[in-house]
């Protein structure tokens, strides 16, 4: 353990009201705790400089999954392992159940949160990718109230995104129109689990007739966020799947994604492995 | 003798404690007046040091600081040269070596201190690859950076080059790999001048750690004590690393007064301990039309990092296996192990051998594709067959019998049908297909006349009780060593397993058989362990109290009468090499070995034309070791070594920074999880070894030498991709098959 | 020197018996067991959730208590391996892994147990692609899975486990 333990403060509000007046009072002197597998790791390595944290374990309103006619909503603290074990999001959203199970380990998934998942801001999490290709939003709460914003667009740059100092995110809403579309998930981290993705590919399609009527695709690891490429999305949308469509959308995929050479992989592998999934995709649409 | 024990799978003896949680490894002990230790490190690769600052804002007055100058006798970690500092005083030679140590009862707080510590470095010119340490415009270490360097030959190398029909070259290199034992380093001390010096922890050579105390406190070797305590996996890295941590604990421990913990967390282990050699190998091969080696010209550099430690070993095991198992009339091999600014590269498992093994196997499929032969009938052609010499000149006195493994292993693995069905449903397919195969030989105990420097003794002990009790410096490291000493002395004796005990491995108590490395204790130490067993029986007849074919009450009843009427009832043995052997260090030939392990490994692979993932799955291994003596135990060796090689070959990459491994986390260096490993078929074929107990040879080591060559070697038959280098990671897959199909888009 | 917070209380059950101890709010759940509770069974392979060294059951569920911190183990119910034993009576997993080899060096036996009994509670027959995808978080680097996979396998031909209270 490197870190200073007794330097660090971990508060568990039992109302979202006191969460709420916590945050407002010292706006950004609190940080949301939502299962802690990505902070714990840091604070064991010494790696987390923020010190005061606010565990939203007993927040009532911030756990469940609620399915209506035309949505599902998931409570922010919904781990990845409920996320798995729900039919419905069984039936309509595979991607996401698919990016729950390739989550860390089950001991990982039953402490890992949907909500942490995306307020940590990885560009390598797993079902961020999952979450744009099915339009999902998210709510915040503030003192002030709540409000929706489209989750695309809500990470704005490397770990940086649109949430205030004093507001949570309570829920993701994703609504229900999945089903007529293909749907593509394919997770790319050396090892078969407990691997942290080189490459996140994720999805989904409305085929008419051999055309492409309406497309989604998102990507992880390959730019400072996690990426929804609206332009190959773009290139690909009222066209059939023919090899030079798909040669066109792969060139126009490299010019929206920007990988990097790290420790875990080259920029050279992202590149050419976000394309050639992005062919795969393209190639189970046309069947 | 009956063999009541010996070939069957008794409970494991520590097992117990095991499985309930109960055995106590280092971590696991504590004591009232315990304090606990860390190390600070340096930061950069190779300089001066300028000055030591302690920062503002920590008690300092509380803490036990050490520095080189608080080392009461010689400040070196005694080991084959005496080259490496046990704390750096003026000169920095790799990044992450040591320089101070704090000790405080709060870790917390000690933490805080380490970060404090602020240590000041000139920066001098380092060397971080074998090609610039070998270029020695940089010279960092001696006067050539050459750590050690051997030359083998056999033959007339130069003259045979003329009557080969084709010449094949390669050049083939492996990564530095991480033991990743899940048990960190750790080492308890009390040390003071009254009482001198003990140390528990986690460790395979105790005799290792007592070495390299003696010279450091300066002290009689009888005021030294090591003692073993349970420990969670060693492959090496618990060789000659604990030495290290174990003076650095009684330092503090000196310094204080107090009993010091020292416990790496898992990043201080994987960036500052030992790891795999990295290594280079050409190869220059002569081969006639119809397949039979005429010259074999093999140039090997291993990367010893900054100090010299066991690389000398390390590459003569990699220089001895590197021509394989085969009959050729001329070889020359020249090997140097070079110095670079890494932390120094130490003992894993296989010892060098995995290296050059993977150089000469991969190199032999492309001679054969040289000469429009399968790869198996071009090693057909060149088997190694009794009476017949080794690169060394070995002339080897058992029947080896390759062709009946390798046919073993393709019929376990349906290698022919599997070959032709690939090559008919991989074109065309996005995942392809591929099985690959690798012959070798893994020599057990120690190179040369090593057995006989060490000398190694075993006693043997009976209480009144009648329990037997082994005493021996070997330790139990997960491979199953006190089980099989068990099981030995017990089927020499006459008595039930439960009646042996084995003694806490503790310098205090036990001779030294020698340390727990080399594929060794099962077929040296075992062989000590009947030995004086069949001693402690014979000493109760001759003594008149039991006869030859006795019961247990009997053998119990014998031994109290024997304690009560005589006094101790205690043997010894001693080893004593097999007859004939002969190795010269100079030439460095002869009997290299007593005897090898001889194995055929089948690997199939899938590789994803799409992510460039190879995965393996489906793995055959056969091996004659001798005779088995524990099958679980035997099998779930040979289990592990394959899936460590697995990792070894397509996922265990160090990211290396300046000298530095960059990836010291176990989320970033991949090692295989269960959803990796294919299954691994494991067959023995036993031919009894004349000088291992009951007909047993090595075994441990041996599982780490074949993997990784058939793994490349059924990634080229998937792909037609000639992979030379390890590990073969997607990224390093991708390259080569983009060089293969043109540029990348 | 940082600023520092007072310590809490922690109350929870372990193994069956209630525990009260101290100890900073994010102070490791790992930490607690082995350091407060004298329970070292529960190992530490690498502090940042990759090696499941140290898994214990949480209020039924797997989680690496090296990622729990301690505030968040207030009122909760842990079973350790040191609770899977009933006295000198091992557990059927326990006996499994005994018996096939399941266990070499030992460090990460204490986890992958743990798993076993979560994997078992899962599934109670589960196939080959069950049983590595719930081994999946316990990494073991002597046995090369094969006696685990095989312990697994004999478990559920002997089990007589108790397998309530796990999930």
């Amino acid at each position: 353990m490197r870190a200073y333990i007794p330097a660090y403060d971990l508060r568990v509000p039992g109302s979202l009201s006191e969460a709420l007046a916590l945050i407002g009072r010292e706006p950004g002197v609190w940080q949301p705790f939502a299962g802690g597998t990505d902070l714990m790791v840091l604070l064991e390595a010494g790696k987390l400089p923020h010190k005061k944290f606010l565990s939203l374990t007993k927040l009532a309103d911030f756990r469940g999954i609620e399915c209506t006619a035309d949505a599902v909503l998931l409570g922010a603290l919904t781990t990845y392992t409920e996320i798995q074990a729900h039919p419905i999001l069984q039936a309509e959203f595979p991607l996401l159940c698919t990016a729950a199970r390739e989550t860390g380990s089950i001991a990982t998934q039953n402490r890992g949160t949907l909500g942490g998942n995306v307020v940590n801001a990885s560009p390598a999490a797993d079902s961020p990718p999952a979450l744009l290709v099915y339009d999902a939003d998210v709510e915040l709460v503030s003192e002030r109230g709540l409000r929706w914003l489209p989750y695309h667009g809500f990470h704005t740059g490397y770990k940086k995104m649109q949430i205030a100092p004093n507001e949570l995110l309570r829920a993701i809403r994703l609504p229900r129109r999945a089903q007529q579309w293909k749907q593509y998930y394919r997770k790319v981290g050396t090892r078969k689990a407990q691997a942290i993705s080189k490459v996140c590919f994720a999805g989904a399609a409305r085929m008419e007739n051999g055309t492409v009527r309406d497309i989604r695709v998102a990507l992880g690891s390959v730019a400072p966020i996690v990426l929804r490429a609206v332009k190959t999305e773009a290139a690909i949308r009222g066209n059939r799947i023919t090899p030079d469509n798909i040669a066109a959308a792969k060139g126009v995929l490299a010019r929206e994604i920007a990988p990097i050479d790290d420790i875990r992989s080259t920029a050279r592998y992202r590149l050419r492995v976000a394309q050639n999934l992005l062919q795969e995709f393209l190639m189970l649409l046309s069947r | 003798m009956e063999e009541k024990y010996f070939g069957h799978s008794v409970e494991r003896k520590e097992g117990r404690g095991k499985v309930t949680g109960r055995a106590q490894y280092v971590d696991d002990l504590a004591f009232p007046d315990m304090i606990h230790g860390v190390t600070v490190r340096s930061s950069i690769a190779r300089g001066r040091i300028l000055g030591i600052r302690y920062g503002e804002g920590i008690p300092w007055n509380e803490f036990a600081i050490v520095t080189a100058k608080d080392i009461p006798g010689t400040n070196e970690i005694s080991l084959i040269l005496h080259d490496q500092p046990c704390l750096a005083s003026e000169f920095i030679n790799h990044p992450e070596e040591p320089v101070v140590l704090l000790a405080h009862p709060d870790k917390y707080l000690l933490e805080e201190a380490r970060r404090a510590v602020h240590i000041d470095i000139e920066p001098l010119p380092a060397v971080f690859t074998i090609e610039d340490s070998l270029a020695k415009r940089t010279i960092i270490w001696g006067e050539d950076n050459v750590l050690k360097a051997y030359h083998v030959d056999k033959g007339d190398v130069d003259g045979a080059w003329a009557t080969a029909d084709v010449i094949v070259e390669g050049e083939y290199r492996t990564g530095a790999q991480e033991q990743l034992y899940i048990e960190n380093q750790g080492m308890i001390a009390v040390a003071n001048p009254a009482d001198g010096v003990t140390v528990w922890g986690s460790l395979q050579c105790p005799y290792y750690v007592h070495k390299a105390l003696v010279p450091i406190f300066g002290l009689p070797a009888e005021k030294i004590r090591v003692i073993q305590a349970e420990t969670g996996g060693g492959f090496g890295g618990k060789e000659e690393y604990p030495s290290m941590i174990a003076a650095h604990a009684a330092l503090l421990a000196w310094k204080s007064g107090k009993r010091v913990k020292i416990v790496y967390d898992r990043a201080e282990d994987m960036v500052a301990t030992t790891k795999r050699h990295p290594s280079r190998t050409r190869h220059r091969t002569g081969v006639t039309r119809d397949g039979k080696l005429v010259a074999m010209d093999i140039d090997l550099v291993i990367d010893g990092g900054a100090y010299a430690t066991l690389s000398a070993v390390v590459l003569s095991r990699a220089t001895i296996h590197s021509a394989g198992p085969y009959v050729c009339p001329n070889v020359r091999i020249r090997s140097q192990a070079v110095a670079t600014n890494a932390p120094p590269h130490g003992a894993f498992r296989g010892f060098g051998a995995p290296q050059s093994i993977f150089a000469v196997e991969r190199h032999l499929d492309q001679v054969a594709r040289a000469v429009n032969l399968a790869p198996e009938e071009l090693r057909r052609r060149n088997f190694l067959h009794r009476d017949q010499t080794t690169a060394t000149g070995q002339i080897i006195h058992e029947d080896v019998n390759f062709d009946g493994l390798l046919d073993r292993a393709f019929k376990e693995s349906d290698y022919h049908a599997k070959r032709e069905r690939f090559a008919k449903e991989n074109p065309g397919a996005t995942v392809k297909r591929g099985i690959g195969f690798s012959t070798f030989m893994h020599g057990a105990g120690f190179t040369g006349s090593g057995e006989v420097y060490l000398a190694s003794v075993v006693e043997l002990e009976a209480t009144a009780e009648g329990c037997v009790r082994v005493l021996a410096a070997s330790t139990e490291i997960g491979q199953g060593a006190n089980t099989i000493f068990s099981q030995i002395a017990a089927d020499a004796l006459g008595i039930s397993y439960d009646r042996i005990e084995v003694a806490q491995p503790d310098t205090g108590a036990v001779p030294n058989s020698g340390p727990t490395v080399a594929s060794r204790t099962s077929m040296v130490v075992g062989n000590l362990v009947e030995k004086a067993a069949l001693d402690l029986k014979k000493t109760l007849v001759e003594s008149g109290l039991l006869c030859d074919a006795c019961t247990e009450d009997e053998f119990v009843r014998a031994c109290k009468r024997y304690i009560e009427t005589r006094g101790p009832l205690r043997t010894r043995s001693q080893y004593e090499p097999p007859p004939g052997l002969h190795w010269d260090d100079t030439t460095y030939s002869g009997d290299a070995y007593g005897t090898y392990a001889w194995a055929v490994y089948v690997a199939e692979v899938a590789v994803d034309t799409l992510t460039y993932e190879a995965r393996v799955t489906d793995f055959i291994a056969v091996q004659e070791i001798g005779k088995v003596i524990h099958p679980v135990l035997a099998a779930g060796q040979i289990e592990g070594g394959v899936a460590q090689a697995i990792g070894m070959a397509l996922y265990e990459n160090v990211a290396w920074r300046e000298g530095r491994m960059a990836n010291g986390q176990m989320t970033n260096y991949i090692m295989p999880t269960a959803a990796d490993i294919p299954p691994i078929r494991v067959f023995f074929e036993e031919q009894p070894y004349p000088f291992g107990p009951h007909g047993a040879k090595g075994i441990g080591e041996l599982p780490m030498d074949g993997p990784a060559p058939s793994i490349l070697n059924a990634i080229e038959n998937a792909t037609g991709v000639c992979l030379r280098e390890i590990p073969a990671t997607p990224e390093v897959l991708m390259e080569a098959m983009a060089g293969k199909a043109g540029a990348l888009v | 020197m940082s600023e520092t917070v007072a310590k809490i209380n922690i109350a929870c059950i372990v193994n069956g018996a209630r525990q009260r101890v101290q100890a900073y709010p994010m102070a490791r759940l790992l930490d607690i067991l082995r350091e407060e509770m004298h329970l070292t069974g529960t190992k530490e392979g690498c502090g940042e959730g990759e090696c499941g060294a140290c898994a214990v059951l949480l209020n039924g569920a797997i989680v690496n208590s090296c990622l729990v911190p301690a505030i968040e183990a207030d009122g909760s119910e842990i079973r350790t391996i040191e609770g899977v034993a009933s006295g000198d009576q091992l557990s059927a997993v326990q006996s499994a892994f005994l018996e096939c080899g399941g266990a070499q060096c030992g460090i990460c036996t204490p986890g992958m147990v743990i798993a076993a009994m979560a994997l078992l509670a899962r599934h109670p027959h589960p196939g080959d692609a069950e049983i590595r995808e719930g081994l999946a978080g316990n990494l073991c680097r002597c046995t090369g899975y094969q006696k685990i996979f095989a312990s697994v396998v004999r478990a559920c031909k002997t089990s007589g486990e108790k397998l309530a209270g796990t999930r």
